[in-house]
C-alpha cells in the first residue's frame, strides 16, 4: 500500500520534471538560435552601415561655371571667384563671397589653368567648365545633408543652398561617376582624396610578401614534413611556428621597426618593409596549410616514386608536392587575405602617412588599403567619412575576392584518396 | 644510383651535389620561423634594456600613471614623464573581459547551436557567414565601433540618464567580442564534434534531452579544448591593436568603469611610435618595453593553450 | 504489402512473403507496423511487421548492412538524432504508437533502455555512470534513495561485487566486459521495461561475452530484451525468438528453436547454414 502512494507520488514528480526539462529544452535552444542571431545581425548591420555610408563616394558632384579668361597673367583663382560673382552679382558681404566660392573645390583654378594652357586661344575669352563641386555641396547634392536639419547644425548654410538650387534650376548640376577616387591620392580636401596610393601601396606590400613567404613556407614545409627526421631541433621549429602563428600582429611591426628600419636602416613608410614584415606575419600560415596539404598525399605516391629510383628530394618535387599544391595555394591565398587587412604592423613601420604621389618603386613611400582607412576615419569631414567606407567597401571586396578564390580552388582540386 | 658507385669510386656526381645544396637552402629556409622569434626576442629586450637604464623597471611594473606625453621639453619639470604600466594593463584587462564576455557564451552557444541543433542546409549557410567575421580586417571593426557603435551607446546611455564616453571601453569590448565569435565557435565546434557521437548516443538513449546531453556529456568532455580556445581568444584579444586604436581612449585612466573611457598597451605603442619620435627617448623606448609585456604575456597564453588543445586532440585520435 | 486501411491482428498483417513459424501471441509489448524506414531518399527497411513478446528475449539476426542497426533504433526513437532519416509506418508500445505526434521522447527512452556495439560509459565515475538517468528524470527524492537504485543497478547488472569498493573511480577505468556491464546498470537504473542491445558482445573478449550472456538470460525475468546479434550460437542460446533480416526485409520469425532448426525461407537456411554472412 505505501509502496504504491509512493510510486504515485514519484510518478508525478517524475512527470513535473520533465515538464520542466522541456521548458529548459526549448530555452536552450532559444538561447542557441539568439546567439546565432547576434552575429548574423551584427554582419548585416555592419555591411549595410558600410555600404550606405560608402557607396555615395563613387559618385562626385561637378558644377558648371562661366569663366572669363583674363588675356593675360596667371591669377586662375582669381578668375574663378570672379565667375562666381558674376553669376550671383547680388552677392556683396565678405563672408558671402567665402560661402560663394566654397560652392566648388579648391582644384577648380586648376583645372581652369590645364585647360587654358591646352588651348591658348581661350585667352582673353569666356569659357564654361564643368569642375568639381566642394565637400559640402557635394554631400548637399547626394543627399547626404538633409535641407530639414536647422541651419547651424549643417555646413551647408541655407544661403549657398538657395545658390546651390538656382544652379540646379539652369541645369548646371551633374553627379557623375567618381573615377578621381580610384587615380589619385590622398588630399586634405575630401572630394580630391583618392585611393590609388593605398591600392598601389597595399600592390607591392602583397608582391613582396608573396615573394618572400611563398617560397620561405613552401620550401620549410616540405623540409618539416617530407624530408627532416624528427628531432629536438625540428621540434623546436614547429612550437616555433604555432606560437608565431599566435603572436599579436603589433609586435610584428615592432620587429620590423627595431631590425628593418634601425639597424638595416631601410626606408621608413616604404612597401617593401611593409611587404617584409607581412611576410614574416604569413609565413606561419602557410607552412602549417603547407603542411597539411602535403600530409594528404598519400604514401603510395612517395613509394611508387622512390621505388622508380628517385631520390627523396625527387620524389617530393616531382611528385608529392605538384599533387599538394592546390591545398599550398589556398592556404597562401587565406594568408595573404589577412595580409592585406593587417594595419597595425603597418603603423609601426611608417606607412601610415600623407602620401599624394603615386608610388613608382617598392621603396618610394605609400600608404597601404587598412591604413588609409585609418587615416581617413580620423578626420572629422562628412566627405572623408564617405571615403573611408568606400575604401572600406574596396578592401573588403579584395578581401571577399581572394577568399572565394581560395574556396573554389579547394573545390575544384579536392582530391579524395 | 650514381654510376661512379659501381665503380667504387667516392666522388660525389653532380646530382648528388645538387641535391645536398637544395636539403641546404630547405634547412636555411626552415630556420627563418626561428630567426624571426629570436629577432622578435632581441629586439624587444635589446630596447626594454636602454629604457629599464631610464626607469626602473617596479616604476614600470606597479606604476599606477601613466603620461608619457607630459615632457614637451627635456628641461622641462617632469621630463621624464610617469611610465607606470598598471593603467593600461588595467585597460586592457577590462576591455578584454568585456570582449570574452561577449564571444564566450555567444560562439560558445552558436557552436552548439549550430553543431546539434540546426539542420544541415542552415547550418551550410549559417557556418560560413559567421566565419565571415573572422575575415574581416580588424580596422573595419575599428571603423563601425567608432562610427556606429559608439555613438549608439552614447545615445542609449544619455536616454536613460547615463553618461557614456564617447570612447567607452564598452564600445571597444563589444566590437572585440563579436569579432572573437568565430574564434570561439570554431574552437567549440572543434571540441564538440570531436567528442565521440557514442557517448552522445548513450546520455539521448537514457532519456536526456539535447540540452542536457550537451550540457552534462558534450560540454564537459570537450572542456579542454574549449578552455584551450577560449585562452587563444584571450590571446588575441589581449594583442588587439586597431579596434581599440580607433575607439577606445588615449589618456591611462585608472578604472573598471566600462562607460568610461580607457587606453590599452596597445593604443600605447602605437601613439607612441607613430607621432614624431626622438630616437632613445624614455618615450619611444618604452613602447618596447609595452611590446614586451604583451608578446610575454601572450606567448605564456598560447603555449598553455596549444599543450592543453594538443593533449585533448591526442585523447581522442 | 498490406493496404493501409486494414487494421488486422498481427497474423494477417504479416505479409505474404514473410515466413510465420507459430501464431505470435496476441498481447505483443512492442508491435511494428508496415515499418519503413528511409535514409535520404534510399529505403534502408521495407515493410517491417515484427511483434516483441514480454519478457522474452527477441534476437534480430541477418547479414550485415540488412538493418538490423536501423530496426532497433526506430524502436526508442534513436533514429530521429540521424539526420535525413525518414519513417513510415507505426511502431507500437503497449498498442499505443511512439511516433504519433505528442509522443514524449524523453518518457519513451525511460521505458525503453539502450546498450550499445561499443561500450560507451561517461567520462564519470562508475556512481554517477548509473546514477546519472534516475538523477536526470528524478526518480529519487533523497540521496539514500539514490545510492539505494545505484547498487541494485549495479547488483542486476553483475557488477557491484567487481567494483564495490570504487564506486568513485572513472567508469572508463573499467575493463571492455566490465564497461558493458555498467552500461546495462545505467539503462536499468531508470527501471525500463524493455532492453534495447545492439550487439552489446561484438566489442568484447569471450570470457566477458559470457558474463553478459548470463546476465541478459537474468534480465529476462524483470524486461523485455531485443537483441541483435552476429552470432547465431549467442541468438541460438540467449533468445526465446528471433527474427531474420535480409536487404531491408524481414525474411522470417518465430520461436528460436524453429528459426534455426527448420527455416522455411531459403535465405534464412543459406545463412544459418553458414552460407552467407
Ligand atoms: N546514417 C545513415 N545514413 C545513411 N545510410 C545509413 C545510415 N545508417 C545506416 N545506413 C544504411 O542502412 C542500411 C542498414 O544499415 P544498418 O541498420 O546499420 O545495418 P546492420 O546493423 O544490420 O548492419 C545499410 O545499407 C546502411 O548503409
Ligand atoms: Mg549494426
Amino acid at each position: 500500500m505505501i509502496e504504491q502512494v509512493d510510486t504515485v507520488k514519484r510518478q508525478k514528480r517524475m512527470a513535473d520534471l520533465r515538464d520542466k526539462r522541456h521548458k529548459a529544452e526549448v530555452r536552450f535552444r532559444r538561447i542557441g538560435v539568439a546567439a546565432v542571431s547576434v552575429g548574423l545581425i551584427f554582419l548585416t548591420v555592419l555591411f549595410g552601415v558600410v555600404l550606405a555610408s560608402g557607396l555615395s563616394a563613387f559618385k562626385q558632384t561637378y558644377v558648371q561655371i562661366d569663366v572669363a579668361v583674363d588675356a593675360e597673367g596667371d591669377n586662375y583663382q582669381g578668375m574663378v571667384k570672379r565667375g562666381l560673382r558674376e553669376y550671383f552679382p547680388e552677392v556683396k558681404k565678405r563672408r558671402d563671397k567665402r560661402k560663394l566660392y566654397a560652392l566648388v573645390s579648391s582644384e577648380a583654378p586648376y583645372r581652369l589653368k590645364a585647360l587654358v594652357e591646352e588651348n591658348p586661344g581661350y585667352r582673353g575669352k569666356a569659357v564654361s567648365l564643368w569642375v568639381r563641386a566642394g565637400a559640402d555641396v557635394d554631400m548637399f547634392v547626394k543627399g547626404e545633408i538633409s535641407r530639414a536639419l536647422p541651419e547651424d547644425e549643417r555646413r551647408l548654410k541655407d544661403r549657398q543652398i538657395a545658390w546651390v538650387d538656382s544652379l540646379e534650376d539652369d541645369g548646371r548640376v551633374e553627379t557623375r561617376f567618381n573615377w578621381h577616387f580610384f587615380t589619385s591620392g590622398d588630399s586634405r580636401e575630401p572630394e580630391l582624396a583618392g585611393i590609388a596610393v593605398a591600392v598601389l601601396g597595399s600592390l607591392f606590400s602583397l608582391l613582396v610578401c608573396l615573394a618572400l613567404s611563398f617560397p620561405l613556407g613552401v620550401l620549410t614545409a616540405v623540409y618539416l614534413e617530407e624530408l627532416a627526421t624528427r628531432n629536438r631541433w625540428t621540434d623546436f621549429i614547429e612550437v616555433n611556428i604555432n606560437n608565431l602563428a599566435a603572436v599579436p600582429s603589433i609586435v610584428f611591426g615592432l620587429l620590423g621597426l627595431a631590425v628593418f628600419l634601425n639597424v638595416f636602416e631601410l626606408p621608413r613608410s616604404a612597401p617593401m618593409v611593409g611587404g617584409m614584415v607581412l611576410a614574416l606575419m604569413t609565413l606561419p600560415t602557410i607552412i602549417i596549410t603547407g603542411r597539411a596539404a602535403l600530409k594528404a598525399v598519400p604514401p603510395s605516391i612517395r613509394e611508387a616514386a622512390l621505388a622508380v629510383g628517385a631520390s627523396p628530394l625527387q620524389a617530393v618535387f616531382h611528385h608529392v608536392l605538384p599533387l599538394a599544391m592546390p591545398g599550398v595555394l589556398t592556404g597562401t591565398i587565406i594568408g595573404t587575405a589577412r595580409a592585406l587587412g593587417e594595419t597595425a604592423p603597418l603603423l609601426m613601420i611608417g606607412m601610415v602617412a600623407f602620401v599624394v604621389d603615386l608610388p613608382e618603386t617598392i621603396l618610394s613611400p605609400a600608404t597601404a588599403l587598412p591604413v588609409q582607412v585609418f587615416l581617413w576615419a580620423d578626420s572629422p569631414e562628412r566627405g572623408f567619412e564617405e571615403r573611408t567606407a568606400a575604401a572600406i567597401l574596396i578592401l573588403l571586396a579584395f578581401t571577399i575576392l581572394m577568399n572565394l578564390t581560395a574556396v573554389l580552388l579547394r573545390k575544384k582540386y579536392e582530391i579524395r584518396w | 644510383m650514381p654510376r661512379n658507385r659501381v665503380f667504387g669510386t667516392s666522388i660525389p656526381t653532380r646530382k648528388v651535389i645538387v641535391e645536398r645544396m637544395v636539403m641546404g637552402l630547405l634547412i636555411a629556409c626552415s630556420t627563418v620561423a626561428v630567426l624571426t622569434t629570436i629577432g622578435i626576442v632581441l629586439s624587444l629586450v635589446f630596447e626594454s634594456f636602454l629604457f629599464f637604464r631610464k626607469v626602473p623597471i617596479t616604476d614600470f611594473l606597479f606604476g599606477l600613471q601613466w603620461s608619457p606625453q607630459t615632457a614637451i621639453r627635456a628641461d622641462q619639470v617632469g621630463a621624464s614623464g610617469a611610465f607606470g604600466a598598471i593603467p593600461l594593463l588595467v585597460g586592457t584587462a577590462l576591455i578584454s573581459a568585456i570582449a570574452l564576455s561577449v564571444s564566450g557564451p555567444v560562439g560558445l552557444y552558436a557552436a552548439i547551436y549550430i553543431a546539434e541543433y540546426a539542420s544541415p542546409r542552415f547550418r551550410a549557410v549559417v557556418k560560413p557567414a559567421l566565419e565571415v567575421l573572422a575575415g574581416i580586417p580588424t580596422v573595419v571593426y575599428g571603423f563601425f565601433a567608432a562610427l556606429f557603435v559608439a555613438p549608439l551607446l552614447r545615445q542609449g546611455g544619455e536616454s536613460i540618464g547615463l553618461a557614456v564616453s564617447s570612447e567607452s571601453a564598452l564600445a571597444a569590448g563589444l566590437v572585440m567580442g563579436v569579432m572573437t565569435i568565430p574564434f570561439v565557435s570554431s574552437i567549440t565546434d572543434d571540441a564538440i564534434t570531436a567528442v565521440p557521437s557514442a557517448l552522445k548516443e548513450g546520455a539521448l538513449g537514457m532519456g536526456a534531452t539535447r540540452s542536457e546531453m550537451v550540457r552534462q556529456v558534450v560540454l564537459p568532455a570537450a572542456l579542454p579544448g574549449i578552455a584551450g580556445g577560449m585562452l587563444l581568444a584571450t590571446s588575441r584579444v589581449i594583442g588587439e591593436t586597431m579596434i581599440v586604436v580607433m575607439a577606445a581612449g588615449l589618456t591611462a585612466n585608472l578604472t573598471i568603469n566600462p562607460l568610461e573611457a580607457v587606453t590599452t598597451v596597445t593604443v600605447q605603442i602605437v601613439t607612441l611610435l607613430t607621432g614624431d619620435q626622438e630616437f632613445d627617448s624614455a618615450k619611444t623606448l618604452s613602447a618596447f618595453a609595452l611590446g614586451l609585456l604583451l608578446f610575454v604575456v601572450t606567448l605564456i597564453l598560447n603555449v598553455i593553450a596549444l599543450k592543453i588543445v594538443k593533449t585533448y586532440r591526442e585523447q581522442y585520435d | 504489402m498490406t493496404s493501409s486501411g486494414m487494421e488486422a491482428s498481427p497474423e494477417t498483417q504479416s505479409g505474404a512473403n514473410v515466413h510465420v513459424l507459430d501464431s505470435a501471441q496476441p498481447v505483443a509489448k512492442m508491435a511494428t507496423e508496415d515499418l519503413t524506414v528511409f535514409y535520404g531518399d534510399k529505403p534502408a527497411l521495407h515493410d517491417i511487421n515484427l511483434e516483441i513478446e514480454p519478457h522474452h528475449v527477441t534476437a534480430l539476426i541477418g547479414p550485415s548492412g540488412c538493418g538490423k542497426s536501423t530496426f532497433i533504433r526506430c524502436l526508442n526513437r534513436m533514429n530521429d538524432v540521424v539526420p535525413g532519416c525518414r519513417i513510415e509506418g507505426q511502431v507500437k508500445l503497449d498498442g499505443e504508437d511512439i511516433y504519433a505526434s505528442g509522443q514524449d521522447v524523453v518518457q519513451l527512452r525511460t521505458r525503453i533502455g539502450m546498450v550499445f556495439q561499443k561500450p560507451n560509459p561517461f567520462p564519470k565515475s562508475i556512481y554517477d555512470n548509473v546514477a546519472y538517468g534516475p538523477k536526470i528524470h528524478g526518480m529519487c527524492a533523497n540521496s539514500e534513495e539514490r545510492d539505494a537504485i545505484v547498487l541494485r543497478s549495479l547488483d542486476r547488472a553483475g557488477l557491484l561485487d567487481e567494483v564495490r569498493d570504487r564506486l568513485r573511480a572513472p567508469g572508463t577505468s573499467l575493463s571492455g566486459g566490465q564497461q558493458q556491464r555498467l552500461c546495462i546498470a545505467r539503462a536499468i537504473a531508470v527501471e525500463p521495461e524493455i532492453i534495447l542491445m545492439d550487439e552489446p558482445c561484438s566489442a568484447l573478449d569471450p570470457i566477458a561475452t559470457a558474463r553478459i550472456e548470463e546476465l541478459i538470460a537474468e534480465l529476462k525475468e524483470r524486461y523485455t530484451i531485443v537483441i541483435v546479434t552476429h552470432s547465431m550460437q549467442q541468438a541460438a542460446r540467449l533468445s526465446q525468438k528471433t527474427a531474420y533480416f535480409h536487404l531491408g526485409r524481414l525474411v522470417e520469425k518465430g520461436d528460436t528453436e524453429t528459426v534455426f532448426g527448420d527455416p522455411q525461407d531459403e535465405r534464412t537456411r543459406d545463412y544459418v547454414m553458414g552460407r552467407i554472412g
